[in-house]
Parts: C-alpha cells; structure tokens; sequence
C-alpha cells in the first residue's frame, strides 16, 4: 500500500513543556488509525501539527510524498488532508444548508464568485446527498444552534469530507454524544469514509469504539508514542493499560512484594 | 438572466420613485437624494458587518468620492457628472486597496478603532488644507451629465435625484446577487467562524480584502452624489461622527436585505429632519432614543419586521 502520511521526528514544546516529542509514524493508504492517550497526552497536539493549525518545533511531516511542515490549513485542504474538531466548527448562525453550499462552492475553486447565487442546482443536490447520508436531512433549513451535539458533529465531519480529501483526521468525534448515539454516529460516519476510500485517522478515549472501528492504534503518553501496532495488540500492552486505558495492573504475588 | 422577485421590486420602487420626483417638492427631491446617498454608504457599512466588522471609518471613502467630485471639477476641468462618479471611485478603491492589507488583518474593536484612525487622518489633512477651504471646504462646480447641463434649481436637484436612483439601483442589484453568492456567503462565514473558513480552502484575508474594496468603492458613490446634489464638499464628510451616523443606520435597517440601507437611510434622515425642528436642542436625544427602541425591540433592525411578518404568513 502506498504511504500516504509520514512524520519523523516531530516535536513541539511550550516552553519548558513537552506537549510532543518524536513522534515517527507512517499511515498508508486506506488505513483507519486510532490515537489514544489520557488528557494531555499528546493525541491533539499530534493532530494540530499534522493539519497545520499548529506549528511544530521540530521535526518533518509528509503527506502523499511531499514535505507539508509549514502548510496552512487551506493548502493542506487542497492537497487533500482535512480534519473535523473535538468541538465541532461550523457556521452557528446560518442555514445547515448554507454551511454545506459554501463548502461546496469553496470545493469548486468559486469561492470568490459575486454574481451566481451560491446555491446552485448542483451544489443542493451535493448537499441532500451528504445530508441524506449522514442522517441529518432532517436539519437542512435550520440554523446550526437548533442542532443536537451528535449532528453537529456529523455535520463537522460531512463538510470536511466535501473537498475531496484523501485523508481525514478526527479529533474525538464521538465527546459529548450519549452512549446510545456513539455507534449509529460512528457507524454513519465510517460508512461515509468507506464509499469515499478514504484514510483515517482519529483520536478517541472510549476504547469500544477503538476496538470496533480502528485496525490500528497509537497510543500516547506524555507527548510520545509508546506503543504502535495492532489494536488488539496495543490495548493488551502492560504500559499502554498503565498509562492510556487505566485498567488496574495484575497483583503481584506476597512474595514478590 | 433572469429578474428575481426582489430585483423586479428593486426596479418598482426606482421607477416609481422617479415618477414621483415629476411632483414632488423641491426639499423632498433634496432629502431624498442625500437619503439615497447616505443608503450607499452605509450599503457599504453593512457589506463590512455581514463579514463581522464593525467600520467606524467609512466618512473616509465618504470623503474621498465628495472631494474627488470636488478636485476633479475645479483642477482637472471635469464637468460630466457620470465621469466624476467614476473619478471618485477609482481614488478609493486605489486607496482602499492599500489601506485594506493593513486593516482587514484586524477584526473587532481593532478594525473599528483603525478604520476610524484612517478617516480622521483624512479629516486633519482636510482642515489644514488652506487650499482647499480648510473647515469651510469648497463648492463644486457646475456638473453636466452627458453632455446636457442640468442647470440650477429643481432641475438640477431632479436631475441629481434621477441619476442616484440610477447609481443605487444598479449597487443594489449588484449587492443582492453578491449578498447570495460565494463570496457573499464567505463573508457571513469569516464572521460566523475562520477557523472553518480557512480549513474549507477559503483565503479569509482575500474574502474580507475583496469585500472591504468594493464596499469602499460604493461608499464614495454616496460621497459623490452628495457633492453633486449639495455643490459642496467640506472636511466634515471624514469625521468621525459622520461615520458613526452611517453604522447608526446600518443599525437601524438591519443587514438582511440589500434594500434595508435604503429604508433605514430615508427614516433616518427624515427623523433627524423634523428632530431639528421640533427640538433644536434635542435632535440628538431623539435619534438616541429611536436607536435604543430600534435595539431593544428589533435587534435585526427594521428589516425583520418584514421578515417576521413572513415568518408569521408562511
């Protein structure tokens, strides 16, 4: 499979704070990562780095073969690597319709158009496709503020997936929605990454859904990888159950002690 | 290209407004023009509002159009009004294009404060500008448009009338179309959120510089139109007040509709006329008052009361 995400190196401090340090990860194409790791851990700043909302303090990224380090977030988005956010980032005072037409027209290169009206027949049609299949039709009139947190964040994720991108990175798309929604919304949203062949990778604390939808995982602790690999593999690892998933250590024998 | 239902009644109320010039009054036709002129600077303002900037420096492009008008006529020998208009935008928007690298890098108190910086540089040259009148500033000369002079009077002041309705007729079928297109919709997403904006590939300092020009640009059409219709061009089109009077009105109008501007410009003017005489000592009072109802019971402005009245019918 062909690489399409490589950092070597990357670090980036806060003064005297190490926020992440090292961090040599390659994703290959089609790929479906997940980034765990306690609060602070590292898993966003990683995430900040890599789509260019944070400027590394050293070290390199590569998407699709060439250098990105550097990158803001539009070059990024038109080479192809978009992101949603842990609190969703949309347009709360328009039209939910409106949020999809100016990533529409944004995703046209017609986001200096002053004429044509931006709702055009092709952009709707674009627009009720995605609604219709992130299960958020229901919205399409309404202002985002009438939203519940669970659409919001499909929503999020639907107008980063309108610009054609080869790889998304989500950050926590299931914080602050119910147990009962976290499995139709991530079920909504892998199935909407499967039609678009695309590369993921997303940072999350609940380890059922990580166990569900992720091949690999990453864990994080104190701003550094410490574990790669499989997701069985990783979540079954002494240090990452120590240190990312919390679950208590086997006691250790009298004698030992 | 086909009209929409708000150009076909954009065009409606131009005509109609023109007809009427036929009968009405002379002080009427005067209002009415500066009203017109003052509707498209704030058209301006709002332009800036809808991105999330609030201007308190928009008597600058203001300015810049009346003294372009102005210096066109009495240096270069201009005299087609038309000609002037043009004059007075190609100045502005070469200074605004300029000023807007530097400003439309700020946003909030940032943006206000430095707008208003600019129009009060403006302001200073101006009234020590002995050349030009200083405080007093000076008179236009007599303007032709298309070759046909106008001459003085009621016909004059018709003739004025008839061209800004023009001018504001075309800006606000113009603006309609920009309020509902990419751009358009773009700036009403960097006031909503630019973080999203930047991540969806739009360039928010290309939007926001884009629309700062071309609502300079309309901006000095107002300024112009009031030196034509006036004959006389002073400093005091680039203090601060002025300005603020312009986002006063784009308050009152409110920025949902391009045709807001327009009402809220006519009202205005209309009230602080009758506030003067009425209360000579109070006029100011008065306008406060309106503005602090206009806030407290329609916070959109005047113009939701159409769109509630067809929330309410729908």
């Amino acid at each position: 499979m062909t690489e399409i995400l490589k950092t070597t190196g990357l670090s980036r401090y806060f003064g005297a704070v190490t926020a992440a340090e090292d961090i040599n990860v390659t994703i290959t194409e089609g790929e479906i990562v997940g980034v765990i790791g306690a609060n602070g851990a590292g898993k966003t700043t990683f995430i900040n780095m890599v789509t260019g909302y944070l400027a590394s303090s050293s070290g390199t990224i590569e998407f699709g073969g060439k250098p990105i380090k550097g990158l803001g977030p539009r070059k990024l988005m038109r080479k192809g690597l978009t992101r949603s956010f842990q609190i969703p980032q949309l347009f709360l005072e328009l039209p939910v319709i409106d949020n999809l037409a100016i990533a529409l027209a944004a995703a046209d290169h017609q986001q200096f158009q002053m004429i044509r009206p931006v709702h055009t027949t092709k952009r709707l049609e674009a627009a009720e496709e995605i609604l219709a299949q992130m299960n958020i039709a229901q919205y399409r009139n309404e202002m985002v503020t009438a939203m519940p947190q669970g659409a919001r964040k499909l929503l999020d994720i639907a107008i980063a997936m309108l610009g054609s991108p080869r790889m998304l990175l989500l950050d926590e798309p299931t914080s602050g929605v119910s147990m009962e929604e976290k499995y139709t919304l991530m079920d909504t949203v892998m199935e909407a990454v499967r039609q678009r062949g695309l590369t993921v990778l997303f940072v999350e604390h609940d380890m059922e859904i990580v166990q569900r939808y992720v091949t690999r995982v990453l864990a994080f602790a104190s701003g550094i990888v410490i574990k790669d690999g499989p997701v069985d593999e990783v979540l079954a690892d002494e240090k990452v159950q120590e240190l990312v998933t919390g679950k208590p250590k086997t006691p250790k024998t009298e004698g030992g002690a | 290209m086909t009209l929409e239902k708000t150009e076909v009644s954009l065009i409606g109320v131009a005509v109609a407004l023109a007809l009427l010039s036929l009968v009405a009054p002379n002080w009427l036709i005067f209002t009415t023009t500066l009203a017109i002129s003052t509707a498209l600077v704030v058209m301006g303002v709002v332009m800036l509002m809808r991105a999330g900037l609030v201007s308190f420096g928009q008597g600058l492009f203001y300015c810049l159009g009346g003294y372009a008008v102005g210096l066109g006529g009495r240096f270069f020998g201009i005299t087609d009004a038309l000609l002037l208009i043009v004059l007075g935008v190609a100045v502005t928007v070469g200074v605004a294009m300029i000023l807007g690298l530097l400003v439309t890098r700020y946003r909030e108190i940032f943006f206000a404060m430095l707008s208003l910086a600019f129009s009060m540089i403006l302001y200073g040259v101006l009234v020590k500008s002995h050349g030009l009148g200083s405080t007093d500033g000076f008179g236009v000369v007599d303007w032709t448009i298309l070759g046909f002079l106008p001459g003085s009077g009621e016909s004059s002041s018709r003739i004025a009338l008839l061209m800004a309705l023009a001018l504001a007729l075309g800006v606000a079928l113009f603006l309609n179309r920009y309020f509902r297109s990419s751009i358009g919709l773009a700036c009403e997403a960097i006031r909503e959120n630019e973080v999203r904006v930047e991540y969806m590939g739009i360039s928010r300092k290309q939007v926001l510089y884009i629309n700062y020009v071309i609502a300079a640009a309309v901006g000095s059409i107002g300024g112009s139109l009031t030196a034509l219709a006036a004959g006389h061009v002073d400093p005091t089109m680039a203090y601060w007040t002025v300005s603020g009077e312009f986002v006063f009105i784009a308050i009152l109008g409110g920025t949902g509709h391009v045709a807001a501007p327009f009402i809220a410009a006519l009202i205005f003017t209309l009230v602080r006329t009758y506030a003067i005489e009425l209360a000579p000592n109070a006029w100011q009072m008065i306008l406060g008052i309106v503005l602090l109802l206009i806030i407290l019971f329609l916070p959109k402005g005047i113009w939701s009361l159409f769109t509630r009245k067809k929330r309410v019918a729908s």
